[in-house]
């Protein structure tokens, strides 16, 4: 019972302050909002280029989103203020209650009076005729046994004992609060305030222009490598080195310096049986001036190199400029003339088609493609469909379309096809030409057909020789009369089909024929060209020996109407010839992520102090209880014992019992002698 | 906690053993050293750290509430039958030509009446214990319900009994198929806390073992079909997700997770989940009591309001203390692993909202000596905020989490 008169406080405005700052309504408020902001954090992608958020939302939504800072949510300056507010408030108070627990903690409250202990939920009266001085000392042995220590205080007409245990859960108290100012204060150092401010004020620019390679960025984007904390990123190929990392920051990036020097030597991905990736390392060595002698590390998923206080994490891997062997084969070359190319990711080849300049961008190269396949019954199956590349194919006027071709054929439906995906822009999923696989797997069958549809020498003869098939029930004179027209009609599908596919046939039915024979001129128009190419595609398998006497085998036939679907659709492939991988020399590239983390002990020993301080309060509980002992009176000592509890009363007032039945058994009381 | 007399003061706690809690403690460390001697060469010095600490662990455990001995000890014992009985009949399939995965498939499948010894197929297998698991769960939530409308104490005494069978078939389950992991193949084998599926075994598990420690130090079985009841629901998703999208297909680990750190952050984390939801089905068995009417039938059978909500606060006060010793362990791995602490990845910034939330809950209790209905509503909330931190982020978000897709 707090019987001390409060001092009247001085309204200042310091202590208004400081009452603010460290109420619980404070905290609770700063808490709610960061909890509030960071479910946001969670709900929009953080950190994404600015571009797609402008896609995604509108102009409109966009400019709120970004004046509101919710790209970078735990970085935007009312986020950090409001952990700011949160550590002031913890701190504020800490400062205001440690000295209160710690005085607690030794506090015995021996000054208890007769009629408050008498007034307590948990208390016992007793009237002992015994010596008092021994009953003294029997009390306070016994309290000791059961854990207690022990205030003694002599006063004119009682004795009071004061006894206490678990005082250390007062600190629990402290421990736990001060731990989050710990954690603060750490990540704050982590945090790197002085590079937040210098980004502030001007003296570090952000570069933004993301595509710019390092040797051409600024001196005033490229920090110096006495910076004491950061986390970057670098990707290095195999054979090269690397003294920088990108730091990513807004919406672009910072170099910052490295002390020494990265050398990949080599990089290694290990495979499931299924494809999926198991592990993968890469072997660097460091070169520093001031080391003897090179260091050689591997490192791995979950195995950092720590060196000069730099954690140097495997994070992810890329290619590393793989050289390609490609083949193009040319969409609309009679002669199919190929050209043999070799290039690399990440460079160009410049090409020429027909006198039209074209720029081959060579994007990326993936060794292992696991896709999921159309599964039997309820499982996801994965497949590995070997390696691919993606390049842009970018015209003289600067337009592109991206590309993904397949190096393998892939089997679906029993039938191989090679796959090559288009797409125009980022934002879309790749659309897949599939084209027949001949039997040796590869495409040339195909793109002989192509060329084949394109001769136009030949096509002429084979119209002719369809269009000849197809009179033949009709009289000579009808022949005669129809023939020529058919002819004509024939080549002009051919040619119309051979270059704009389905598109363009219809174009020209819904432009040259009345409405209502569209749909009869359709099915017979197909008809004619399906014969017509059907021929051709006989003169190609005969012309690979193929022989067709006796007719053709279904894996041929299915060829065939595989490939009349993939003209049906070629242009909208919008190239002018199909790139086909030949062979590649793989060249990867390591993804490491390196951090200076000052604040790292700091943070480890802020979390331990928590969590030691949270069972601290939880499962250590402050117990006092007190024993006022009169003086010798005729009815003998008068006892009066109470005890409280901190924390949890229900639990106390069960102990409680037990601990005045043990203790009246100590004192030789039985039953019955005055337990109230 | 107890002397040999209600007079006698506490004994020296190491007194106070039996000889069979020192019987069980040396089987225990028996078995720790076992496993150390035969797979040192496996395993880092975390991993030898780990596996000495859960010795130690079980010990305690074992110590402070004695039914569990019995039941750590059949699990042991049951698993380690289950082990020697499958290995050399899955070798015996694999020199026959078949692969790891198929072999297990074999033996274990219930479904198949010709090839599979029959311990395998109905019981042991871990697919099968798992199934026992969700069997017994299911009736034990019926039984539970049942003795609430029964003066007889058996219905309860059964419910109990099937709840610790419930738990020992599942920790079989998962030890087994932990095991199996192994045979399919060396690469493949993992400690089974790795997606969702085993991760709701777990689940299930820890729940009805801090059920089951409340129902021993609190007496009453009243609350046992409301807690089964979160268990049954788990139970009922995890059968699902098997049935309809094969999850419970053992599959490799990622890289990111071959760490020692999930042996500690994933479990560390299902008692902190285990008791959040037993705290709100407390609260809603709270709820039900605070709006019976006096005297009436709820008001018999539920147990009194200052119990409940103790026990909801003891629930949550050390939930709270286990979620925050998880969180700070995964700090720690990604730290390891990704080179930062705190990334504001959805799921970590989930668990930050959980953690907070819980702490709101506790600083209202303590300091503001907050108490009853409200509380036992923001009990019920807390396990909403839960679910969608372990299951809502993965399902709806992106991040570095999504490795327990659906």
């Amino acid at each position: 019972m707090n019987t001390q008169v409060k001092k009247t406080r001085q309204y200042s405005f310091a202590n208004i302050l400081v009452e603010f700052l460290g109420s619980m309504n404070l905290a609770i408020t700063v808490l709610v909002g960061i909890a509030f902001a960071s479910t946001i954090g969670t709900v929009l992608q953080q950190n994404q280029p600015y571009q797609d958020y402008l896609i995604k939302f509108g102009p409109f939504w966009h400019d709120i989103f970004i004046s509101m800072g919710l790209y970078d949510i735990y970085g935007v300056w009312w986020f950090v203020a409001l952990l700011f507010f949160l550590l002031l408030s913890t701190s504020v108070c800490v400062i205001r209650n440690a000295p209160r627990m710690l005085r607690d903690m030794r506090n015995f409250r021996a000054n208890a009076g007769r009629n408050s202990l008498r007034a307590f939920h948990n208390n016992a009266q007793w009237q002992i005729q015994s010596d008092r001085d021994g009953l003294i000392k029997n009390i306070t042995s016994h309290l000791q046994d059961e854990g207690y220590q022990i205030r003694s205080k002599d006063h004119e007409d009682h004795t009071m004992i004061a006894a206490m245990r678990g005082g250390v859960n007062r600190m629990g108290y402290i421990f736990t609060h001060l731990a989050i100012v710990v954690v603060c204060v750490g990540s704050v150092i982590m945090y790197n305030m002085p590079l937040k401010y210098a980004i502030f004020s001007g003296d570090v620019k952000i570069e933004t222009d993301n595509t710019l390679p390092a040797s051409k960025v600024s001196a005033q984007s490229i920090l110096k490598s006495d910076n004491p904390s950061y986390r970057g990123s670098v990707s290095i190929s195999e054979g090269q080195n690397a003294n920088i990392v990108f730091l990513n920051v807004e919406d672009g990036f910072l170099i910052q310096e490295l002390p020494f020097d990265i050398e990949l030597k080599d990089f290694r991905i290990e495979h499931y049986d299924s494809g999926q990736p198991k592990s993968f390392e890469s072997d660097l060595v460091i070169h520093d001036d001031e080391l003897d002698e090179p260091l050689a590390a591997t490192i791995s998923v979950n195995h950092p190199l720590i060196y000069k206080g730099n954690a140097i994490y495997q994070a992810s891997f890329n290619d590393g400029g793989s050289k390609l062997s490609l083949r193009a084969w040319p969409l609309n070359d009679p002669k199919l003339k190929t050209l043999d190319i070799e290039g690399s990711i990440f460079g160009n080849v410049d090409v020429k088609v027909d006198d039209t300049p074209y720029t081959i961008e060579l994007i990326d190269f993936r060794k292992f493609n696991i896709n999921p396949i159309e599964s039997e019954g309820a499982s996801k199956k994965f497949k590995n469909f070997g390696p691919n590349f993606t390049f842009k194919l970018r015209d003289s006027q600067g337009q592109a379309r991206e590309y993904e071709n397949y190096m393998s054929p892939i089997e679906q439906e029993g039938r191989l096809f090679m796959l090559s995906g288009v797409r125009s822009s980022v934002a879309e999923p790749f659309r897949y030409l599939y084209i027949p696989a001949d039997t040796q797997g590869s495409v040339k069958r195909f793109m002989d057909f192509i060329a084949a549809m394109q001769d136009k020498q030949n096509v002429h003869k084979v119209v002719s020789q369809t269009v000849e098939d197809m009179l033949a029930g009709l009289t000579s004179e009808k022949r005669l009369e129809i023939s020529g027209g058919m002819n004509n009609t024939t080549r002009n599908l051919v040619e119309l089909f051979a270059t704009g596919g389905m598109t363009a046939l219809n174009e020209h039915i819904q432009k040259n024929i009345p409405v209502d024979q569209q749909q009869k001129a359709t099915a017979t128009y197909f008809d004619i060209l399906r014969k017509t190419l059907g021929n051709l595609y006989l003169g190609i398998l005969e012309q690979e020996g193929i022989n067709i006497s006796e007719g053709v085998s279904k894996s041929d036939s299915d060829f065939f109407d595989d490939a009349l679907t993939v003209f049906g659709n070629i242009n909208a492939y919008g190239a002018p010839f199909y790139l086909e991988m030949k062979d590649f020399e793989h060249i990867q590239a390591s993804g490491l992520q390196i951090a200076r983390a000052p604040g790292k002990e700091i943070i480890v020993f802020g979390c331990v102090m928590l969590i030691i301080g949270i069972f601290i309060m939880f499962y250590i509980q402050q117990r006092r209880c007190w024993v006022w002992v009169g003086n010798k009176s005729e009815s003998g000592v008068e006892i009066i014992f109470a005890g409280s509890c901190n924390r949890n009363e229900r639990d106390f007032a069960q102990d409680f019992t037990k601990l005045k039945q043990r203790l009246a058994h100590r004192l030789g009381l039985g039953e019955d002698n005055g337990n109230h | 906690m107890s002397g040999t007399s209600d007079y006698e003061i506490n004994k020296p706690f190491l007194k106070t053993l039996s000889a069979y809690d020192w019987i069980f403690a040396a089987l225990v460390m028996a078995g720790s050293f076992y496993a150390w001697n035969g797979y040192a060469s496996f395993m880092d010095v975390y991993d030898v750290g780990i596996l000495f600490g859960t010795g130690i662990s079980m010990v305690a455990l074992g110590w402070y509430w004695k039914q569990s001995r019995t039941m750590m000890l059949s699990v042991a014992a049951i698993s380690i039958y289950a082990v020697t009985q499958y290995e050399p009949a899955v070798m015996a399939l694999k020199a026959e030509g078949m692969d790891g995965r198929q072999a297990i498939a074999a033996l274990s499948d219930w479904q198949n009446k010709e090839q599979g010894k029959f311990i395998f197929k109905y019981f042991l297998s871990s697919a099968t214990a798992v199934g026992w698991m969700c069997f017994l769960f299911g009736l034990a939530t019926v039984t539970y319900f049942f003795n609430l409308f029964v003066k007889s104490e058996f219905p309860g005494q059964v419910a109990t009994k099937m709840t610790w069978f419930a738990v020992a078939m599942g920790l079989v389950g998962l030890l087994v198929r932990w095991r199996e992991s192994y045979l399919i193949h060396f690469d493949v084998g993992h400690i089974p806390v790795s997606n969702l599926y085993e991760v709701f075994v777990l689940f299930s598990i820890i729940t009805a073992l801090i059920y089951l420690f409340y129902e021993m130090r609190y007496k009453t079985r009243a609350l046992g079909g409301f807690v089964l009841l979160v268990i049954s629901a788990a139970v009922a998703f995890l059968l699902w997700y098997k049935f309809d999208k094969n999850a419970d297909e053992i599959a490799p680990l990622v890289p990111a997770l071959k760490s020692y750190w999930m042996k500690i952050h994933v479990p560390a984390n299902f008692i902190g989940y285990g008791c959040f939801a037993l705290s709100a089905m407390v609260g809603v068995v709270f709820l039900l009591r605070n709006n019976a009417p006096e005297g009436g039938f709820a008001a018999r059978i539920l147990p009194p309001l200052d119990m409940l909500d103790d026990i909801m606060y003891k629930s949550i006060a050390l939930g709270f203390a286990w979620f925050t010793i998880a969180t700070v362990l995964g700090a720690l791995w990604a730290a390891e692993a990704w080179g930062g602490y705190w990334s504001w990845d959805p799921k970590e910034t989930w668990a930050l909202i959980v953690w907070l939330n819980y702490a709101a809950w506790l600083h209202m209790r303590l300091t503001k000596g907050w108490r009853g209905a409200p509380m036992a509503w923001w009990s019920i909330i807390g396990l909403f905020i839960t679910l969608f931190a372990f299951l809502g982020v993965n399902m709806f978000l992106s991040g570095l989490h999504s490795y327990g897709e659906l």
